[in-house]
């Protein structure tokens, strides 16, 4: 067994308690992260800015979307409809969330309004709040996994591995999804999202709440006048329906690896994918690259896996083998929440910084 | 009137780029403009206590390397979020091939 770095006990996932006050006591929060070494020039090189790649991948982004819809609609009340709505749902239901977190780091265009338009419309497709997704990814980049510091973490221990894997056609997660646009969209915030967010932002997150909820509703209206599911299939369902290769591929980020670390080599996961998932999940697949170097677009995320793999642990070399590595890891857990995955780095790689993590110990016993 | 410190040669810093200069304690960024200018703000995003030398420098915008907040650094205005909060920036002037920052 692997222990946990440093002692964790019960856990307290929640910005505002034991966890978070003890993570900020030890310096966990906020603090320096581990990064690969690599020459300004080539990372100067790597972080440009381009518009023409993702320009090429939304225009294919809104065919399919568009051709979906259309199929989708044309062939309504038949088997024809299937393969159409099952496209369209995956490219509104799991691209969103790609296309959100790229266009949310303003890298994928280097045309501002680009990055802009493209996340709000994501934003609803993977019903977020634009506002608020926006401040709690940036804290999941500065406190990635540390308890009572990340608002993102999918997998808390002990595991619901039942409850996580029930959210592949992800019914829990756009329910939970739509209460907050409707608790928000009422002008109520949690002490959680009060939290992450500046205040000076608290009214646009209301007002993009309601802008969501407005267009729900109108979508069901049209719905109960047609008396039909077809507007919502449209607008709305697909999140749902088209959620699993989203759902997939997100699991493989963290899952079963360590919490409470600053080397995103020991809690963050790549994984080899197909062609056609690394167009759905724009190139997040690299994820350890990304956490490392959220500067780099999307596009150029396989040239840097050339540049720092040497210094990664090996990739899982399909979804598959993430998923036997992450079954493992979770049925561990279960009976042991300290455990996590500890990867073998290879000669050519730097060790761990156990120092940062051997000082939080020092730091925590005093 | 500012004290005048060396920061670095002309040279030292590629055009639409920057470096990192400590000086007294504090850390500041000096920047090479695409236009040939150059320019000074403090070191660290106000955002989260990151570095900015390890940022992207798009025309007159210095991206943190974190978290893509953006600042134009000749003003220090903050340009995008999660940044909300101004850069402080220095004067500099450049003599004989050699920049200096202009400190208090």
């Amino acid at each position: 067994m692997t222990a946990a770095p440093f002692p964790v006990g019960q856990r307290d996932y929640s910005l505002v308690g034991p966890d978070s006050r003890r993570a900020v006591e030890i310096g966990l929060a906020s603090a320096e992260w581990y990064h690969s070494d690599v020459p300004r020039a080539v990372m100067k090189d790597l972080m440009k800015r381009t518009d023409g790649p993702a320009i090429r991948d939304t225009i294919l982004w809104f065919a399919l979307l568009i051709g979906g819809a259309w199929g989708g609609i044309y062939f309504w009340g038949t088997w024809a409809c299937v393969p159409f709505l099952f496209v369209y749902s995956v490219i509104y239901g799991s691209s969103c969330d790609s296309r959100w977190h790229e266009c949310g780091h303003g890298t994928a265009f280097r045309t501002p309004w680009m990055n802009d338009v493209i996340y709000q419309i994501a934003s609803f497709m993977v019903m977020r709040n634009p506002v608020t997704w926006r401040w709690s990814h940036a804290r999941h980049h500065t406190d990635t996994y540390i308890v009572g510091r990340d608002a993102e973490i999918a997998w808390m221990r002990p595991p619901k591995t039942l409850t996580n894997f029930l959210a592949l056609f992800d019914v829990i997660g756009a329910t939970r999804s739509l209460l907050i646009l409707a608790r928000n969209a009422t002008g109520r915030l949690t002490p959680d999202e009060k939290d992450f967010v500046p205040e000076s932002e608290w009214g646009k997150m209301i007002l993009a709440a309601r802008i969501h909820m407005a267009i729900y509703a109108a979508t069901i209206a049209v719905a109960l006048a047609t008396w039909s599911w077809l507007p919502l299939m449209l607008i709305g369902l697909p999140r749902i329906y088209g959620s699993w290769h989203m759902v997939m591929c997100g699991h493989l980020q963290h899952a079963g690896l360590a919490e409470n670390v600053l080397d995103h080599r020991l809690n963050t996961r790549t994984v080899y994918m197909n062609p056609i998932s690394r167009y759905i999940y724009w190139n997040m697949n690299y994820h350890i690259e990304h956490h490392m170097f959220p500067m780099v677009p999307y596009h150029a995320l396989p040239r840097l896996h050339e540049v720092i793999k040497a210094d990664l642990p090996p990739p899982n070399l399909s979804i598959l083998d993430g998923y036997r590595e992450v079954f493992a890891s979770l049925r561990r857990q279960k009976t042991d929440p300290e455990y996590y995955l500890r990867k073998t780095l290879p000669p050519s790689a730097k060790p761990y910084r156990e120092e940062f993590h051997t000082l939080n110990i020092a730091r925590s016993n005093t | 009137m500012p004290q005048w410190i060396r920061a670095c040669a002309t040279d030292d810093i590629n055009p639409e780029d920057l470096i990192r200069f400590d000086h007294d304690g504090d850390t500041y960024a000096i920047y090479h403009a695409p236009d040939g200018r150059f320019y000074a703000t403090a070191g660290r995003c106000t955002h989260e206590d990151v570095h900015l030398c390890d940022g992207l420098v798009m025309g007159h915008l210095i991206e943190c390397p974190k978290h893509n907040g953006q600042f134009d650094y000749r003003t220090g205005e903050a340009k995008r979020s999660p940044v909300c909060v101004n850069l402080k920036t220095f004067p500099v002037k450049v003599e004989a091939g050699t920049v200096f920052i202009g400190l208090t």
